[in-house]
């Protein structure tokens, strides 16, 4: 078995009285990209979030349970979440660069965590911007402001700017859902380059995006995760009665 | 009367009314400017008024409006702006925002003669700073708080949770994220605020009557910033109440003048930062 990145141990997750998350297991390889699928309000996108604490800003949520990133827990005493968002990044599901300069956008990760060297910043938004596939568009622009991309560009600086602190795992939640084929074409395909360095977990809608650009995928229903696997196995051969009326399309 | 008729009647009432208050701000500017400007000479700026010297002119009141517009904005804008932070950002939503969002919206609904009673009582007895600039300024600190506070509120209500999520999401502290990306996208509307504030203490005379005082004297040569501050000092809108208390209607309509086309380049301004808002790409 490969690396397990990640570790989910019994998750559960209310809302107040709501139970949004049930007794989630499942590892994260790492390396991998790992789809999360299921109907909307299945706790997917909130799963996603507990992945680097990000449900911490929401009032009222209660979290029991283990999620260890390389074996250890993030959610023990002590745990610096500004850390864990430098290891674990996070893109939205809609571009949301600031407005701001495209450099600063890419340089505003860094900042937070102390670096200040205008030469070394200089770097990390070149090469950022390359990973992310963006850098030829945005190399003669860099002091305009990011608001006046494209949304495909506008999501290829998040994820750059996302990669700017180099993190080891990123989440995706629903990355193209706002953008149009071509845009989210090319988000694809950066997905396939960027596994290569980092573990990648991605919240989607769509199961043929899931089926392209995903190595392991979960399938989320009511708060539960009813099936987990590599994901050629999960949609050729689903083993739960579930999984396989979703995938085919009898609900969703 | 034809369904026609009646329309066309309709339609004209409803032109009028409309033009009314373009018709209305004209004629004031008209009025004002037509009287107000005639008294308008560089001497009126430069000297104070004096009959020893039979001059007449608003220089110690220009002076005067400029301190108290400085220092309240310096008490109030921290603050202000700083509970609008602490409401939007950090208070759990519940009972005690609600009970604060109340008092602010009642606080602004006073009317500043009110606020002038207490400043005078409070500043100018209790803490013992006179009629003075001091006295003035603190009183009208307090009046214009609410209006910094609620449109610093809006401000950053207008900014999208996806930038916080976004600087949130890459390790930013809560205080990290408003300094960088939150308080930089709502600065126009707090400037917004801000200059309805200065419009407000440029406008206000009943608050400042008893607090500042109205004097008119320029500093002395040679006194310092805190010794003019604790000074008895009337705006331009208290020497114009004074102007026509004594029937000097000449010298109140030039000072007229000058408010008024302050109030137009203030508005102007607002205009101009409002668009800004709306069209950086």
């Amino acid at each position: 078995m490969d690396d397990v990145k990640m570790e989910i141990i019994n998750l559960n997750l209310y809302y107040g009285n709501h139970h949004a998350l049930k007794a989630v297991t499942m590892n994260i390889r790492a390396g991998a990209v790992t789809a999360l699928i299921g109907p909307s309000g299945c706790g997917k996108s909130t799963f996603l979030k507990t992945l680097n604490r990000m449900n911490d800003l929401t009032q009222g949520v209660k979290i029991t349970g283990q999620v260890r990133l390389e074996g250890e827990e993030i959610y023990a005493p002590g745990v610096d979440v500004t850390l864990l968002r430098k290891r674990v990044g996070m893109v939205f599901q809609q571009p949301n660069p600031f407005p701001m300069s495209i450099y600063d956008n890419i340089a505003y990760g860094p900042r937070v965590h102390g670096e200040k060297r205008r030469a070394r910043l200089d770097e990390i938004v070149e090469s950022s911007l390359r990973r992310a596939a963006i850098w030829d568009e945005t190399r003669n622009r860099l002091k305009k402001s990011a608001l006046g991309l494209s949304g495909g560009q506008q999501q290829r600086l998040c994820i750059a700017r996302a990669l700017a602190v180099k993190p080891e795992v990123l989440l995706m939640d629903e990355p193209t859902s706002a953008l149009d084929p071509v845009s989210t074409l090319r988000i694809e395909e950066l997905l396939l380059q960027l596994k290569k360095s980092y573990t990648i977990v991605i919240v989607t809608h769509n199961m043929q995006q899931a089926v392209r650009v995903s190595d392991d995928t979960a399938f989320f229903l009511a708060g539960e995760v009813v099936e987990w696997g590599v994901t050629g196995r999960l949609f050729s051969g689903p083993r739960d009665r579930r999984t396989r009326d979703y995938i085919t399309g009898r609900y969703g | 009367m034809s369904r026609k008729m009646k329309d066309a009647v309709a339609y004209t009432a409803i032109y009028f009314a409309a033009s009314y208050s373009v018709l209305l701000l004209v004629g004031i500017l008209v009025y004002v400017f037509s009287k107000g400007f005639p008294v308008l000479s560089l001497p009126f700026f430069t000297t104070v008024s004096s009959v020893v010297k039979g001059t007449v002119g608003i220089a110690g009141n220009i002076i005067n409006t400029v301190y108290i517009v400085t220092l309240t904005l310096v008490a109030a804008v921290p603050a202000g702006v700083g509970a609008a932070i602490w409401l939007n950002e950090y208070a759990p939503p519940g009972r005690w925002v609600k009970l604060i969002e109340f008092a602010t919206e009642t606080l602004a609904g006073i009317p500043s003669i009110v606020f002038g009673l207490f400043g005078m009582v409070f500043f100018g007895t209790t803490l013992g700073f006179g009629y003075s600039i001091l006295t003035g300024a603190l009183t009208l600190s307090l009046m214009i708080l609410p209006l910094i506070t609620r449109n610093t509120q809006a401000a950053l209500r207008a900014v999208p949770d996806s930038y916080r999520n976004g600087a949130l999401g890459m390790g930013a502290t809560r205080w990290h994220m408003i300094r960088t990306v939150l308080l930089p996208s709502a600065m126009p509307g707090i400037a917004t605020g801000i200059l309805l504030a200065v419009g407000r203490i440029v406008g206000e005379s009943a608050a400042l009557l008893f607090t500042a005082g109205s004097g008119y004297l320029l500093p002395e040569s040679g006194s310092d910033f805190f010794h003019k501050v604790m000074e008895s000092g009337g705006t331009l809108t208290i020497q114009m109440y004074l102007s026509m208390a004594r029937a000097e209607y000449d010298v109140a309509f030039g000072i007229a003048a000058v408010l008024l086309s302050m109030v137009l380049a203030f508005n102007f301004l607002l205009k101009v930062l409002i668009r800004g808002r709306f069209i950086k790409e």
